[in-house]
């Protein structure tokens, strides 16, 4: 096995294994936000993007309605389009395998993917890092799940204070230096903040997050100067 | 609301996220590459994930309330900033959770 391969497998394995640990922390905050153990389970089979389950159980979980779960659920589900317009010519999937590729289109998937030096590897990392990642993830929501439906009136307390917790987990790598304008998403992610917080006490519940979306205003227009294009960001 | 409804929620949220990623496979890569929503869906995590840390730790209901989530909310921010393991940065908000609530009992 050359050591570009055998690199590109420890990768995929490697991230598939750490992200479990998010698995879990979704499972008990589905179960937290009133889904039953089968809810968990059927979002981690079929929807398979952690932001958007996420999203989806933090609205139920603060009492939105199913549109307003469904609706931040979609909007951070765009990032997935681009994600997969990145893979086509990495992966070219035809016919049938366009509708199995999709499913795998992930952050870390496309990550993978593009950091693989040629395109047979680039594969290799997609498929096992996906395979890995939604056994790994669809395991630990159910443990996850279980683990909280079991849990008592005083850990119930635990469990509340945990989901915000990884929620900002999930923002944070966005926020620190390195992240590309990482000021800017600073000043877009105080700015979502404050607009849910200020329309908490006159919308239905849910409605400040998803309107929270107008803060992306603050990033301004586009800079193309400082935007590689997506033929310079895949080499 | 009621287990149908819930269902329904999960099913159509995640047919929803499906169809988003297979036209990203689908459609002519320049649809998706113009700038400006490339601009929007750069950004529309970080508004829509500070929305929610923010609605789930100091929200409840239609009230704006104080408590151990939000305590805890910023002993995470600090296991972070430190660099702390994911399990490592939930496992102290959920004890500061659960000790602020003993306290506070």
């Amino acid at each position: 096995m050359s050591a570009a391969r055998s690199q590109t497998l420890r990768d995929a394995l490697g991230l598939g294994l750490a992200v479990g640990l998010y698995g879990a922390a979704f499972g008990a905050a589905a179960v937290a936000a009133g889904l039953d153990v089968w809810q968990a389970s059927a979002m981690s089979l079929l929807m398979f993007t952690g932001a958007s389950q996420f999203a989806l159980v933090g609205v139920l979980g603060a009492g939105g309605s199913a549109l307003a779960a469904v609706g931040s659920a979609l909007l951070l589900g765009t990032r997935n389009t681009v994600y997969a317009v990145r893979l086509v010519p990495l992966l070219r999937p035809h016919g049938l395998r366009r509708l199995t590729t999709a499913h795998w289109v992930l952050d870390e998937t496309t990550a993978l993917a593009i950091a693989a030096p040629d395109r047979a590897l680039a594969r290799l990392a997609f498929l096992v890092g996906g395979g890995t990642i939604y056994l790994m993830w669809n395991a630990t929501t159910v443990a996850g799940a279980l683990g909280a439906a079991a849990l008592g009136a005083a850990a119930q307390a635990a469990l509340d204070a945990v989901v915000p917790a990884a929620f900002l987990a999930l923002l944070w790598p966005r926020l620190r230096n390195g992240f590309p304008e990482a000021a800017v998403q600073r000043r877009v992610a105080v700015g979502g903040a404050v607009v849910a917080l200020a329309l908490t006490p006159f919308v239905p519940a849910g409605v400040q997050v998803i309107a929270a979306v107008v803060a992306v205003a603050l990033a301004g227009r586009p800079r193309p100067a400082e935007r590689p294009s997506p033929r310079e960001e895949m080499a | 609301m009621s287990g149908t409804v819930l269902w329904a929620t999960v099913l159509a949220g995640s047919l929803g996220c499906y169809v988003l990623k297979l036209a990203g496979l689908s459609v002519p890569a320049a649809w998706v590459e113009q700038p400006w929503v490339a601009r929007v869906v750069d950004f529309v995590p970080a508004a829509l994930l500070a929305a929610l840390v923010a609605v789930q730790a100091a929200t409840s209901g239609h009230d704006l309330v104080v408590d151990g989530r939000l305590v805890a909310l910023a002993v995470a921010a600090v296991a972070l900033a430190l660099r702390a393991p994911f399990i490592v940065v939930l496992v102290l908000a959920g004890i500061t959770g659960a000790l602020v609530h003993v306290l506070a009992a």
